[in-house]
């Protein structure tokens, strides 16, 4: 039996995080089967997950209504690994500050949505990232940053003195976009290198 | 811990940047405003962005004339009112009309043949933009050559302001047989086609091998219901744009709201009966089959 990944599928950038995962299993010799969480029911199957970017508000809207919210509680509640980028992030987080967002608390940090400005300030740029070992070709579009971490939250990554990485427990979050980079080093560090 | 990365680093405007923000967009619902109120509705709804237009594709097309960008200053307005990304429209060809969005804040353009064009030989070159562009397409040739422009998502052209989906839906089955063609050719075949519909023999092959464009591809043009919204995924397009489709509705704010539910959930057709369920009448609509050949958008900018 290999593991089964879930990937949150309501919305946003869902087929490179399946990419990504199954690029990370093979480099650690699991073998995996992915799944799309577009309904209820899914996610206790799964064994990890990924949170996706996207447009957080449609995100967290989706995911409340489809009863998908409280399966991805008692997965991070039972200590398996989930990782949440950018608009996953923001949902994952103990506070958003903006009332459309209907946050998890997975993650003890407050967040700031689109705190890097907007599109055309998006971009690319190569980050140290806390268990990396190379640096990482990081993507932030339309970005959040962490504002405040709670006790117990590790910080991976600043950019520009921003925190744009933590880990809380088995849950990691990053600003960027880690499924866009090619690389699966964030998708090893969430899942297979805790 | 991590050192801060040297600002000079910071790549803007790159390709991944440009395809990446479409991609965000991915199973999502971009609906079209006219105003700060409706934009309100739509970003209440669950839309994933905004278009933010002088008037719905279904008012330009009865009052005809010249359709041009809409006022910067109420595309600003739109800007301050939701936290979602905001669209807006140029004209085809009309490099300054796009400047202007640009500049503004606009987070993408569409080069849209729903307004009157500007250049009836060039599209814009979108490669010297930061901001990212859609172009409409209503076969592979005209999408790969939008893309090779530097458009980082492809729509269906549809044909906008009827409420008739058939149109959308014949140009995504004609892109999606044709790079199924493409993937039977050898080598020699694609590069003949390439040249004979003027698209790169590069974006032919990558084409050609990953069996789909190279750029998020949406539908547009005539979704007027939920169901037409899970059509349109149904055959494989990434997201959808909804026009007149909303603010033409009995209901503006339960058919967005469904709108969204139904991409989400496009291939559950007990959730699907449920979503379209009780929402009212939807906009009242114009067969294709009626329009005269001169009041048709999508043969504008090929």
């Amino acid at each position: 039996m290999g593991l089964i990944a879930g990937v949150v599928a309501v919305q946003g950038n869902v087929s490179e995080h399946a990419d990504a995962i199954e690029r990370a299993a093979a480099r650690h010799g699991e073998r995996v089967e992915v799944r799309e969480v577009r309904e209820s029911g899914v996610v206790p199957d799964c064994d990890l997950l990924a949170m996706p970017g996207g447009e957080s508000t449609t995100i967290s809207r989706l995911v409340h209504r489809g009863g998908i919210a409280p399966e991805i509680e008692e997965h991070v509640a039972a200590g398996k690994p989930l990782l949440a980028t950018c608009a996953g992030l923001i949902v994952a987080a103990r506070d958003a500050g903006d009332e459309r967002v209907e946050c998890l608390g997975l993650i003890d940090a407050a967040v700031d949505r689109n705190a890097f400005g907007r599109q055309r300030d998006s971009f690319e740029t190569s980050l140290d990232v806390e268990g990396c070992d190379e640096p990482f070709p990081a993507a932030f579009i339309r970005a959040p940053q962490v504002t405040e971490v709670g006790e117990g939250v590790e910080v991976l990554a600043e950019h520009d003195g921003r925190i744009v990485a933590v880990r809380d427990g088995p849950v990691v979050g990053t600003a960027f976009h880690p499924e866009l980079a090619g690389s699966s080093g964030i998708h090893d560090l969430a899942f297979f290198e805790q | 811990m991590s050192q801060p990365t040297d600002l000079e680093e910071l790549r803007h405007g790159t390709d991944l940047v440009k395809r990446g923000f479409a991609r965000m967009q991915k199973g999502g619902v971009v609906m079209d405003v006219v105003d700060r109120k409706q934009a309100r509705i739509a970003e209440d709804a669950g839309a994933v962005a905004v278009m933010a237009l002088e008037a719905v594709p279904a008012d330009i097309r009865k009052r005809g004339g010249v359709a041009r960008m809409a006022d910067p200053g109420d595309v600003r307005e739109i800007i301050e009112e939701v936290s979602i990304p905001v669209m807006g429209k140029s004209r085809i060809g009309h490099t300054k009309e796009a400047e202007i969005l640009e500049t503004i804040g606009v987070d993408m353009i569409d080069e849209s043949e729903v307004l009157t064009p500007a250049d009836d030989s060039y599209h814009i070159e979108k490669r010297e933009f930061t901001a990212p562009f859609v172009c409409g397409a209503r076969n592979l040739g005209e999408a790969l050559r939008r893309i090779d422009e530097g458009a980082a998502m492809i729509r269906t052209k549809g044909e906008a302001g009827t409420g008739d989906v058939n149109q959308a839906v014949h140009h995504q089955r004609n892109i999606k047989a044709t790079i199924r063609k493409l993937q039977g050719m050898s080598s020699e075949e694609r590069t003949a086609w390439a040249r004979e519909h003027e698209a790169p023999a590069a974006l032919v092959e990558e084409t050609a091998e990953s069996g789909r464009l190279p750029v998020v591809n949406f539908a547009a043009g005539g979704i007027a219901t939920p169901a037409d919204a899970a059509l349109m995924m149904h055959h494989g397009c990434d997201g959808i744009f909804v026009g007149s489709g909303i603010f033409g509705a009995e209901n503006p704010e339960a058919m967005g709201e469904a709108i969204v539910e139904a991409v989400n959930a496009w291939d559950d057709p007990e959730t699907l009966a449920g979503i379209t369920e009780g929402i009212g009448g939807g906009m009242k609509g114009e067969a294709n089959a009626n329009l005269p050949e001169e009041e048709r958008l999508q043969g504008r900018g090929v």
